[in-house]
């Protein structure tokens, strides 16, 4: 089993985002990649453990993206590639066709491959298309927000969560998988597997840079949602006034 | 023409869909188009009366046997076909998980732009969209150069609004030309969910727990508690990462998108990627040990304390009334 993993490095903050003229202001931030990525990572390395084969993990972005993927053969993916970008932003379109290039240039050099994975959606641009955009590239089928997968004779039957319960979709190997987070737990990286991480090589290409489109204007903060919070009161000595207030919203059970 | 992909389950229209239409139809007025809506799946042409209350004066309904039932990239070869046909300037859908997957196909097969997530619409020239990152904290304006303009439409940013009069929908059969590769992802089955539990996109009460819960075990009194209120336990991302609860519970960027009478957050501090999955939510009360937690600057109402004991005193409250 041959798999392939996409992720995205991008700027992590629990607090309120602040910009600069143009950007997000990272000078505070760390960098993570999404929730559903780490999960795709996850996913990877255990498909491998499972059904033999080899992992790789690659990012289109900046020289610091490295610390992505290491984090994810910290994780336990196989090889690392950097597609490096001079930072700037690339649009889903770009994005898209460099990594379907990366992916067809290694099918070319004789890698197989099964499975290519990627998040549902990226956490910055969150544009949700990467990846079918990717998959059309290489005429591959595709099944985007996967939160069950089990892989047998060639196929994947995977699954999405819906209102009502589960849909399920089966296709034929190689194709092109985004997961969602829940599909798994993903693990913490072990202290060797950080040390064995650091010392990979990480192959490096430098695509050229094709913008199509949206081209972005500006970005700015949403209204802030001022509720102007009335303070009940401190511990146990608030219960009688927080029911009052469940009665005057009316969500007692009368 | 501004073309809607519309979702329906059983012939009823998805709220988030006349979401679009309505978005779909302020457009159509702007830039002097007709508004057409196109409908897939079992059922298709019975959702056509429904939108012509949104002002859809005519309906595509795709009609092929092999992708009555869901079929991403079929169904998204039919709705470019339908755009290309008619000469759509903009082609449109809700940012749902359908809406999204179809349209990104949709986009692949003409080799152009989408704009996800749009809260609005500037139809002037330059074509200006402004859009959601990092799923809703932060808005982008982008401009889209296309002639034919893709977009999804987030939830809730566009109240769905009815015409006066309705209007009596032109019904156009679509017998798509298919290519060998759209049929090989089609929905093959369905499982329903293994337990009867109220869910959280409906539930009017939600009991959030964050980290502050401490265990597991904690969350016996968040349960006890939505049981008595009717209301379903959402969680934060650290409660799901340490393997308390299921992620099915999670709230937020990466969870649920929750909209609740009431969110009851308890040891949860405020995260914006929290923050975006609750902000539908008509009231939120924080319950938290830490005054400037925060979610306590975003709540409605806060209890400043210790969980443990705020809660059990409150589902005491309401036992004591309960049989008073
Ligand atoms: C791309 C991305 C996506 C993400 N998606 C999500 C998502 O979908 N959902 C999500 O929730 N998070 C998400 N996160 C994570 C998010 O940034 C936060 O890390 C997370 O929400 C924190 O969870 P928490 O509030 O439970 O924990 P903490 O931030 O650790 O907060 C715990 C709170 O509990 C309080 N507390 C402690 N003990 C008690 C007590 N005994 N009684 C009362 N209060 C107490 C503390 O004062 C504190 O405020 C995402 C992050 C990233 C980078
Ligand atoms: N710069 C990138 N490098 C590698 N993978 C990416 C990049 N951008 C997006 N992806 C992948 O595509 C998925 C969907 O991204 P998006 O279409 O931006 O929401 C992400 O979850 C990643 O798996």
């Amino acid at each position: 089993m041959e798999v392939v993993v996409c992720v995205k490095r991008v700027p992590a903050t629990a607090g309120k985002i602040t910009l600069t003229e143009d950007e997000v202001d990272t000078k505070f931030l760390s960098f993570a990649v999404s929730p559903h990525e780490e999960c795709a990572v996850e996913e990877a390395v255990r498909l491998v453990e499972a059904h033999g084969g080899s992992s790789t993990v690659l990012t289109l972005g900046p020289a610091e993206a490295a610390d992505q993927l290491r984090d994810a053969l910290a994780m336990g993916i196989g090889e690392a590639v950097l597609l490096e970008t001079d930072g700037t932003e690339w649009d889903a379109v770009a994005t898209a066709r460099a990594i379907s290039d990366a992916v067809s240039a290694r099918r070319e050099q004789g890698r197989g491959l099964d499975l290519l994975l990627f998040g549902n959606e990226s956490a910055d641009t969150g544009d949700f298309q990467v990846g079918v955009r990717v998959a059309h590239a290489l005429d591959l089928p595709c099944v985007t927000g996967v939160k069950a997968l089990q892989i047998a004779d060639g196929r994947a039957v995977a699954k999405r969560q819906v209102g009502s319960g589960w849909e399920v979709f089966e296709v034929d190997l190689p194709a092109v998988l985004t997961i969602k987070e829940g599909i798994n737990l993903p693990r913490y990286p072990s202290v060797p597997g950080r040390l064995r991480a650091k010392k990979k090589e990480i192959e490096r290409i430098v695509p050229e840079r094709r913008p199509a489109g949206p081209e972005r204007l500006r970005l700015h903060l949403p209204p802030e949602q001022e509720r102007g919070v009335q303070i009940l009161g401190t511990g146990p000595e608030a219960a009688p006034k927080v029911v009052e207030i469940l009665r005057e919203i009316g969500v007692m059970a009368q | 023409m501004i073309l809607v992909f519309v979702e329906h389950e059983a012939g009823v229209p998805l709220a988030t869909s006349l979401e679009s239409l309505t978005l779909g139809r302020r457009l159509s007025k702007v830039m002097g188009l007709p508004l057409h809506a196109s409908v897939a799946g079992d059922g298709a042409r019975g959702v056509a009366g429904a939108l012509g209350a949104y002002g859809a004066s005519a309906v595509h309904a795709v009609e092929d046997p092999r992708i009555a039932d869901y079929a991403p990239t079929a169904w998204a070869r039919a709705l470019a076909q339908v755009a290309e046909a008619g000469d759509a300037r903009v082609a449109l859908a809700a940012a749902t998980d359908r809406g999204s997957e179809v349209m990104a196909h949709v986009a692949a097969i003409a080799g152009l732009p989408l704009a996800a997530s749009c809260v609005a619409v500037a139809a002037g020239d330059p074509f200006v969209v402004t859009r959601q990152r990092f799923g809703g904290s932060l808005l982008e304006d982008a401009r889209i150069d296309a002639g034919l303009k893709l977009l999804t439409v987030a939830p809730y940013a566009v109240p769905p609004e009815e015409v006066e009069p309705a209007v009596e929908p032109e019904i156009r059969t679509v017998a798509p030309d298919l290519m060998e590769g759209d049929l090989r992802v089609r929905l093959t089955g369905r499982e329903a969910a293994d337990d009867g539990r109220v869910s959280l996109s409906d539930a009017r009460v939600v009991v959030g727990g964050g980290r502050g819960v401490g265990s597991a075990d904690g969350f016996r009194s968040l349960e006890e508690l939505a049981g008595l209120l009717g209301g379903a336990v959402g969680v934060s991302r650290a409660v799901t990462s340490l393997g308390w609860r299921p992620h099915a519970e999670q709230v937020g960027q990466t969870g649920a998108r929750i909209a609740p009478d009431l969110y009851i957050a308890c040891g949860i501090s405020g995260a914006i990627q929290h923050m975006v999955g609750c902000k539908g939510a008509k009231r939120i009360l924080a319950i938290n040990t830490d005054a400037e937690a925060p979610i306590m600057a975003k709540a409605d109402y806060a209890v400043v304390g210790d969980l443990r004991g705020v809660l059990a005193a409150v589902i005491e409250e309401i036992r004591r009334l309960g049989s008073s």
